[in-house]
């Protein structure tokens, strides 16, 4: 197995600051056309990387730059975001659900009972990203969301949309491999 | 050699003293010490049938285990060669009367498990706790007032959706004590396996299928849910936590589960007994 490089959340003063894209393709080798989530180092480059580390017992706050499209959830319940620390934005919008069929991906970490759906571009979206990384200037969906940690361990987290395109019931490939839409998140 | 052989001492009388002594100890041990402690436990009618079973059958194992033994190191002791004197055994010749005492006694111990095993299948734990189809052949009594919870597995998480209180779904299992619980389990992805191991419930999560499941909790508490079929990535990390509570805590807890969840239950859908979402848009 391929364990892609761990990657530091930002600290802050209140705690620790995760940055996130997702991407339709990521556009280079050796998977260019899955789908992936990318991670902003400290320094803020984007790394192709879903494992990540962030402070214990403290507020974690998550910017996601939501790049794909929508695919729909086939459970219509994680469209309920749960476990965060108030409410979920879209493009700075409180959004107690999201409706299911929205969805691109979701950043859920079950075990911490964190669950975010994610809402996808328009389908007839101009200037779409199509290799990674992404920038402000193409079509997006900024999602901001807090939540807090408990004490140290390492969680999976996972999409629960079925977004690996041209795979069975869309969940292989990238669904099943760590650093596309499952990663390690190590709370230290 | 016949006045040798009556001197020589009746090993097969000192074997089976050894081995009668050893299982006067053993067995009420394995009943009464070991047994409290077999699993999965006694939290459930199903559970403690199975608990139950666990403690016969490793009390019928104990005097076999012992016969081996006891044969085993008997001879290590008594039979260990000295000397540099290499010289054949005695030749063994059948003995009919044993091997009929062995075919009856072993044809007894498994047709009356059989028996038992069959009673409590049908009759007594009614399925026993395992996923009996969309049409279970053993209902219990007062079946149709059973507490229908719909188990749904995903990649990777369970959740449950209770169809008589406004078919609200969510991530937590609440069971109410000593009421009849009838699990009706499901998968919208993969073959996953609802395995609620203190219940003593195991039933297969197949896409398209209703497997429903009978239990009856007996214990306040909690157990854990697991997955019991290889089903990908996280398939480790499938595990949550269910609890028993008792009837009122039982209300209390659906009451705001609804509340927590009433913004999603718009867009659940109807209850159905199986789901087959087809992705709205480009995956799969």
């Amino acid at each position: 197995m391929v364990v892609p490089p761990n990657v530091a959340a930002a600290t802050t003063p209140g705690g620790a600051r995760l940055t996130l894209q997702t991407v339709a393709s990521l556009g280079f080798k050796p998977h260019p056309d899955w789908v992936s989530y990318l991670v902003k180092d400290p320094q803020g480059k984007w790394i192709h990387s879903t494992n990540l580390t962030v402070p214990a017992n403290s507020l974690i706050h998550v910017t996601i730059y939501q790049y794909d499209t929508a695919t729909g959830l086939r459970n219509p319940f994680w469209g309920l975001p749960q476990g965060t620390v108030g409410l979920a934005r879209v493009n700075g919008k409180p959004i107690p659900v999201l409706n299911p069929d929205l969805a691109s991906h979701t950043f859920a970490i079950p075990e911490l009972h964190v669950t975010v759906p994610l809402k996808g571009v328009a389908d007839n979206a101009k200037n779409q990203c199509s290799v990674a990384p992404c920038t402000l200037a193409e079509a997006h969906n900024t999602i901001t969301f807090v939540f807090r940690t408990k004490g140290r361990g390492t969680f999976r987290w996972q999409c629960f949309v079925p977004c690996a395109a041209g795979f069975i019931l869309g969940f292989g490939g990238p669904m099943q491999s760590l650093g596309y839409m499952d990663g390690l998140l190590h709370v230290v | 050699m016949e006045a040798a052989r009556s001197r020589a001492p009746r090993h097969g009388l000192g074997i089976l003293w050894i081995w009668i002594v050893l299982s006067a100890i053993a067995i009420p041990l394995v009943i009464f010490v070991l047994g409290p402690h077999l699993p999965p436990g006694k939290m459930s009618s199903e559970s403690t049938d199975q608990t139950n079973a666990n403690i016969v059958m490793t009390a019928l194992l104990t005097p076999i285990i012992l016969i081996v033994l006891v044969y085993f190191v008997y001879s290590l002791i008594v039979f260990r060669a000295s000397g540099d004197t290499v010289e054949d055994g005695e030749p063994i010749r059948g003995h009919g009367p044993t091997q009929l005492l062995w075919i009856v006694l072993t044809s007894v111990i498994v047709l009356s498990l059989a028996f038992w095993g069959s009673y409590t299948l049908v009759q007594s734990a009614k399925g026993a706790g395992g996923g009996q189809g969309p049409s279970p052949a053993f209902k219990p009594t007062g079946s149709k007032a059973a507490l229908p919870i719909q188990v749904i597995g995903q990649q990777w998480n369970w959740t449950f959706r209770f169809p008589t209180y406004h078919a609200f779904e969510t991530r937590e299992l609440e069971i109410p004590v000593h009421r009849l619980v009838a699990f009706h389990v499901t998968s919208i992805d993969v073959t996953h396996s609802f395995w609620a191991y203190e219940l003593g419930v195991k039933a297969d999560a197949v896409p398209g299928v209703d497997n429903v499941a009978y239990v009856t909790p007996r214990k306040l508490g909690r157990f854990m849910i697991r997955c019991a079929e290889l089903c990908g990535l996280w398939h480790g990390h499938m595990a949550v936590h269910g609890r028993v509570v008792s009837d009122s805590a039982f209300q209390a807890w659906a009451a705001k589960e609804q509340v927590l969840n009433r913004q999603i239950i718009p867009y659940l859908g109807p209850y159905q007994r199986v789901y087959v979402p087809e992705p709205k848009h480009r995956a799969g």
